[in-house]
């Protein structure tokens, strides 16, 4: 059966994982490579790091945690943050990520998204949006880290960069950022219904019932989250023996 | 030594990696001396299939792809490594495919679901088992990581040595004498998917 995948995200700034952890046993929290070694143990179904510090002079470092990571951690990786041309996108995938998410390049060079799935398959391309409710179930897209509003719609953007070449969309809801009141549900599934392509969710998760809820109302096909398992209030085996509990299909 | 073929498509970084970390000898090459030399082969895929197909045979390895077969070395197929061993797809109609093992690569319809088929699928190994076995030391289910819109269809389904339920049957694994390939990708499978390289390597039998 195919599963719904749980994805832990690690900010990282000049190599190093900046949101503190309370993981026990760790020689050393702030790197990305033995947590991501912590969350594949979990079984975390996939990771994401995000480059939080994306000066381009510090690139580089970024592309060493993806070689590390690649060589120690054998699933699926996406890198994303600062990454504004095909050629960021090549050193990434050839470093090992699988996949490189783009969100503020993208709405100001849709041509990236076309390029980088043409160059390099859209399985690669995740397209991130920053989306916030402007009321009657519309959604406008932000940028720069979600300081810019663009008025543009978040369902019109989303399905025009599927047609670009996306492959799987990275949805944070502005809203639910943060604080822990559960996924933005009709964000999500609004979402979902609108595109083929898979939609994780991201933002808002507080107890194990928000990843059910967005799961199967939501129609995500996976979760991202941060701080629930940054600070340890859950472990990722923990969200799955939940989901199982409830009869979703999950990986162990 | 495992040999993984480069022929310029797809970042091999992690393959590599992952054979690295079974304690073997791995080179990436486009060097036919090399690959003659090697025990074991790879063919990985990404991309499209007529994209893979036009760089394969750029490279002009074809030839000693066919010779290495023809003399039993153990081939490991990946993805559109596994499909461009067949004789053609749905994606790139009118490209001719390898044409190793007999059957086409047709679009994955699942209905209601998302296409591509993107994450994590059990496995379900098929009885009577091949002589090759690439599943052994694996507890049931296994899960492995799937990325692809399309899926081969053997004309003779007894190749078929796992699959996985996609809206349907999708073929996950086939063998055909040295020649095995994988639909899914082992190098991004956790340790379930280490276990499949080091039967792979250690050449593991029923």
């Amino acid at each position: 059966m195919h599963t719904k995948r749980i994805i832990p995200c690690l900010d990282v700034k000049e190599g190093r994982v900046v949101k503190g952890t309370n993981f026990i046993g760790l020689r050393d929290a702030g790197d990305p490579v033995e947590l991501a070694s912590r969350y594949d143990m979990e079984r975390a179904d996939e990771l994401v790091f995000l480059d939080i510090a994306a000066s381009s002079d510090k690139r580089q470092t970024m592309v060493r945690v993806a070689q590390d990571c690649a060589s120690k951690v054998f699933i699926p990786f996406t890198v994303g943050g600062g990454i504004r041309t095909p050629d960021d996108m090549h050193r990434m995938l050839e470093a090992g990520a699988d996949k490189t998410s783009l969100n503020t390049a993208a709405i100001k060079n849709p041509d990236l998204v076309r390029e980088g799935a043409q160059k390099f398959g859209s399985q690669c391309v995740v397209l991130a949006v920053d989306a916030r409710c402007v009321g009657d179930g519309k959604w406008e897209v932000y940028i720069n880290g979600g300081r810019t509003p663009t008025g543009l719609d978040c369902i019109e953007w989303v399905k025009r960069a599927v047609d670009l070449g996306a492959g799987e969309i990275l949805l944070t809801s502005m809203d639910a950022d943060g604080t822990k009141d559960g996924y933005d549900i009709a964000l999500t599934r609004t979402v979902s219904e609108a595109v083929s392509v898979p939609v994780i969710a991201s933002g808002g998760a507080g107890t194990l019932e928000h990843f059910y809820e967005v799961l199967t109302e939501g129609k995500a096909d996976a979760v991202l989250a941060a701080s629930v398992f940054h600070y340890g209030q859950f472990t990722v085996g923990e969200v799955k023996e939940y989901l199982k509990s409830r009869g979703l299909e999950v990986r162990f | 030594m495992v040999a993984i073929i480069d022929y310029g498509v797809g970042n091999l970084f992690s393959v590599q990696k992952a054979f690295a970390a079974l304690g073997a000898d791995v080179v990436i090459t486009s060097d036919a001396a090399v690959i003659r030399r090697a025990e074991h082969v790879v063919l990985p895929g990404v991309g499209a299939f007529g994209d893979c197909m036009k760089n394969l045979e750029a490279s002009g390895l074809i030839p000693v792809l066919r010779e290495i077969i023809k003399e039993g070395k153990p081939l490991l197929g990946i993805c559109v490594g596994l499909q461009i061993l067949f004789e053609g797809s749905e994606e790139s109609p009118g490209v001719s495919g390898l044409g190793i093992l007999k059957g086409y690569v047709k679009r994955i319809h699942a209905e209601g679901l998302k296409v591509p088929h993107m994450g994590w699928n059990s496995l379900v190994v098929k009885e009577p088992p091949p002589p090759m076995n690439l599943f052994a030391h694996l507890a049931a289910p296994s899960y492995v990581y799937f990325v692809h819109s399309y899926h081969a269809v053997p004309k003779d389904a007894s190749i078929v040595t796992s699959y996985t339920d996609y809206g349907g049957r999708i073929t996950a694994s086939v063998a055909q004498g040295n020649v095995e390939a994988t639909q899914f990708h082992p190098e991004k499978s956790g340790d379930v998917g280490l276990v499949i390289l080091r039967n792979f390597i250690e050449g593991e039998t029923r």
